[in-house]
């Protein structure tokens, strides 16, 4: 097992700088739209593994995703505008002179950012995690519609309906796959730690994992809130790809996506839900034709059909839930065990020994 | 306030309640017997709407003609939703059927959106339908009355298929224990099937006379009264078709005279419903005439 160990080690260290360089190669090579989809695939990264570890790791089904974006967002922008800029867009209400002259560099932003939506998170959590299964399902829908109206109402902070413009922009993949990475990294921690053992218990069976001593409402409250603090950061490189935000961006729908994500990766699969975010948000953008005019062969043209990308998703959705509930990955995990098991039977095969 | 203005409201409360309580059944007859919150119930009332609407306009219909037609499709739509996506997750995780709802929902949204245009359309509002009347100082639609009437009939004949016939008092065993009833020879499948219908006609009214009332047809137009209506039949007590109507006219209500007495305020208006709906949540989990369930292991 320890030459296994030794092994597994170096080969985490070659993956990761093999996705460096890939990177590296990206960011010199393709075209800054292309550049922009993966970065937007980091974003639903992220956001699908925050989900994930809420819905498919600890068995709490929330749908408060976009609340917590949505706080994430607007505290980074906030804080990374130029005053200059901030004068000029706040003209319905001067903004709050507090804000008015700040301005922090983009990492403490996105800290921040997940810092403010955690404790959102937490303030949400404390009284919603009492509820459960649909219950909660209403209610965190309820607090992410009510932090979205409280945000369209606080004008002398968030500029009410017009929104922010003028965010700083941010084009480097490093930033956004940066910060995908170490959410893969932390999460993958948490996961094999001994919360991610009891969030997993919860998830299997409450008053079981109760019965063993696990404080329910405990875990349940630092998933929920770890989920919102990466919700936050996601929210803040949201708002750093297209550089303007406003408060109906985060309705209803964003949650719906990335719920897609995660139920078509598996419910309880990081690598499923890393998987399924880069391909759903590179489907997102090829699937664009089918919402343009289509002209067939020059004699049959159909004009452009606006929502039938979210047609064809929503039907994937419900394929996946009707047919193949796990997913992708259902609850697997992708790993070095059974990477070097498969080339060992590969191997073993060609010896001709008996398997 | 003014005695005019205060009269108005309580006009517009006994309306928006009346409407709040149609949809809120269909609601609560699902959550009863199924344990399900039926995203697709709002997308209903637009499908509902939208068939109407095309039928007038298009086709030429007189209204009460294509407000049958519009009733009969949206009942079977909501009987065959219930069967292709919810029958074969029925011993699924509860998740998994919510999910599935959510799908069901945003593919009708969406499909309205690909089908009719985003833009939201003019429902017509037929002559015979809606008038003013004057009565001293105010003038209202004939609709505030037309409205609280069309409801309390279809409320009662509801409770009396519940309370009196064979399916009523099946439905109500359906709810009670599952399984069991499915043992003593009820056919648990129709039950669940007639209770889609049952709701889903409602719904396909209720978003008839929405559309009358704010004369606008959108396909996104039944997310939130369909929202609300779920937290009217959660603040009732859900399963409980009397709390259904409590929580409607309580609702429409407490919405109406927050903006009324305070339009400062207005902006909070869509807010207002989900803080209620999390303070009953909290504090009395069952609702007003609900029970408290403790879960059995």
């Amino acid at each position: 097992m320890d030459k296994r160990k030794g092994m597994k080690t170096i080969l985490t260290i070659a993956l990761l700088a093999g996705t460096g360089l890939l990177l590296f190669g990206v960011q010199n090579n393709l075209d800054s739209f292309q550049i922009r989809i993966l970065n937007l695939a980091a974003i639903y990264t992220i956001l699908g593994l925050s989900m994930n570890l809420v819905i498919g790791f600890t068995g709490m089904f929330s749908l408060g995703h976009s609340g917590f974006m949505c706080v994430g967002a607007y505290t980074a922008a906030i804080l990374t505008m130029s005053p200059a800029s901030k004068e000029l867009i706040y003209y319905m209400e001067p903004i709050n002179p507090i804000l008015a002259q700040i301005q922090w560099p983009v990492f403490p932003a996105i800290l921040a950012a997940g810092l403010v939506a955690a404790i959102f998170g937490l303030l949400v959590g404390i009284p919603a995690l009492r509820l459960r299964d649909d219950y909660l399902a209403i209610a965190t829908l309820g607090f992410a519609e009510i932090i979205r109206i409280v945000v369209t109402n606080t004008i002398s902070i968030t500029n009410g309906s017009l929104g922010l413009k003028n965010i700083p922009s941010i084009r480097s993949i490093w930033v956004y796959w940066g910060c995908a990475i170490i959410t893969i990294i932390i999460l993958k921690r948490i996961i094999n730690s001994s919360w991610g053992y009891a969030f997993k218990a919860i998830r299997d069976n409450e008053i079981a994992a109760e019965a063993m001593g696990i404080s329910i409402f405990k875990h349940k409250l630092l998933s929920f809130t770890i989920g919102a603090f990466f919700a936050g950061v996601a929210g803040a490189l949201m708002g750093f790809i297209i550089t303007s935000i406003d408060p109906t961006m985060f309705r209803f729908l964003f949650t719906f996506q990335i719920l897609l994500i995660v139920v078509l990766g598996g419910m309880g699969s990081l690598t499923g839900t890393v998987i399924s975010a880069i391909v759903i948000t590179i489907m997102m953008e090829v699937l664009r034709f089918v919402e343009g005019p289509i002209n067939l062969l020059g004699i049959i043209s159909i004009p452009g059909l606006p929502g039938m990308r979210m047609v064809i998703f929503s039907l994937g959705l419900l394929m996946v839930i009707l047919f193949y509930r796990q997913g992708l990955m259902g609850t697997r995990e992708f790993n070095w065990d059974w990477l070097l098991k498969w080339f060992g039977r590969s191997k073993s095969v060609e010896r001709g020994d008996s398997i | 306030m003014s005695m005019d203005s205060f009269l108005q409201n309580i006009a517009n409360s006994i309306t928006l309640g009346s409407l709040y309580a149609l949809i809120a059944i269909g609601y609560t007859m699902v959550y009863g017997i199924i344990r399900l919150i039926n995203f697709a119930h709002a997308d209903l009332l637009m499908v509902a709407a939208y068939v109407a609407f095309y039928g007038i306009f298009i086709f030429a219909l007189p209204w009460w003609v294509a407000f049958a037609i519009a009733v009969v499709l949206t009942t079977l739509l909501g009987v065959g939703i219930e069967k292709v996506a919810y029958r074969p997750l029925r011993n699924a995780p509860r998740i998994s059927v919510l999910i599935s709802a959510i799908g069901v929902s945003f593919l009708l949204e969406n499909i309205g959106i690909v089908a009719l245009g985003a833009r939201p359309k003019p429902f017509p509002r037929p002559e015979d339908l809606v008038w003013n009347i004057h009565a001293g100082n105010i003038s209202f639609l004939s609709l505030t009355i037309i409205i609280p009437i069309v409801t309390g009939l279809l409320l009662l004949a509801v409770t009396f298929m519940v309370k009196k016939t064979k399916i009523g008092i099946a439905m109500r065993a359906v709810s009670r224990d599952f399984e069991t009833s499915s043992l003593m020879a009820v056919d648990v499948n129709k039950v669940v099937g007639t209770t889609f219908a049952v709701g889903s006609a409602l719904a396909a009214v209720g978003g008839l006379l929405w559309s009358l009332q704010y004369p606008q047809v959108d396909p996104l137009m039944g997310v939130f009264p369909g929202l609300k209506c779920f937290i009217a039949a959660v603040m009732g007590g859900i399963g409980s078709i009397p709390g259904a109507m409590l929580g409607g006219f309580l609702l429409g209500t407490m919405e109406v005279m927050l903006v009324g007495f305070m339009p400062g305020l207005s902006g909070y208006r869509d807010a207002f419903a989900f803080i209620i709906l999390i303070l009953i949540l909290l504090f009395k989990p069952g609702g007003i005439l609900g029970e408290n369930v403790v879960e059995k292991v």
